[in-house]
């Protein structure tokens, strides 16, 4: 499996990152996928509930809420995944994954990333060092779900 | 009751290649039983061991999240569209 992204897209997640440092941003990709290859055709940013505590903690509880925010976690507010895979349906669109930031930690996903992730989706990561966007990697889960594998990216213009 | 349940991308792949799937289920835990039943592979991804929902697979019945509902004991009517809405989260730190 590999990714084809433009350069608008990955633009528009480094932006994404630095705009939101320090707190992670995240959101959707959105395109069509055939046999091996996912091709981005469109990228949404979404919100990071985390920044709503309460309501993240009602969704999916963290262990250590002083110690896991908005800095450090991401959370998507389902109601909006609900909303864009709609109108992605409508579109003739799929999810093809997802993309967030890790500020100030490398573009490599963690054990939590690791433990939170789904299959085939193509999860986007890209390190925002000191409010600058640095590394943009892609990882999918592996077929034993214990590990993320780097996922191709192949980037057009 | 007939009950539309879509089914998200890293689903498909254990129903077919199906993006949804029709079921007959008067609650939303038959519906989800149903589905599991005829489609075995994709149990693990519903249930913990203990046979409880796990907390990274969100339910809707339409725009309503079933834990402010009645939870799985959510009754449905027939044309009701259930959606499975894998939880997506992450984060730098282990």
């Amino acid at each position: 499996m590999a990714l084809r992204i433009k350069a608008e897209h990955r633009d528009l997640i480094n932006r994404h990152g630095a705009r939101d440092y320090p707190s992670e941003c995240c959101g959707v990709l959105l395109g069509t996928a055939d046999g091996e290859l996912k091709h981005v055709v469109e990228v949404v940013a979404l919100r990071n509930l985390r920044h709503d505590p309460r309501r993240a903690q009602e969704l999916l509880p963290v262990a250590d809420p002083v110690g896991e925010t908005e800095r450090n976690r991401f959370l998507l507010d389902p109601l909006d995944q609900l909303r864009v895979e709609k109108d992605a349906r409508a579109r003739r669109l799929e999810v093809l994954g997802y993309y967030h930031s890790h500020p100030d930690h490398p573009a490599r996903p963690s054990v939590y990333d690791c433990e939170h992730a789904w299959p085939w989706y193509s999860y986007v990561i890209v390190s925002v060092e000191r409010g600058t966007a640095k590394d943009l990697t892609c990882w999918v889960l592996a077929e034993d779900g214990g590990t993320f594998n780097p996922e191709p990216v192949e980037g057009v213009e | 009751m007939a009950v539309k349940i879509m089914i998200p991308t890293p689903l498909r792949q254990y129903v077919g290649k199906q993006d949804q799937v029709e079921v007959e289920a008067k609650t939303v835990a038959e519906a989800l039983s149903k589905l599991a039943s005829e489609y075995t592979e994709l149990r693990r991804h519903l249930y913990n061991q203990e046979g409880k929902l796990r907390s990274f697979v969100n339910v809707y019945l339409g725009d309503e999240d079933i834990r402010f509902l009645q939870k799985e004991q959510t009754p449905v009517n027939d044309n009701d569209v259930l959606s499975i809405v894998p939880s997506i989260a992450g984060g730098a730190t282990e």
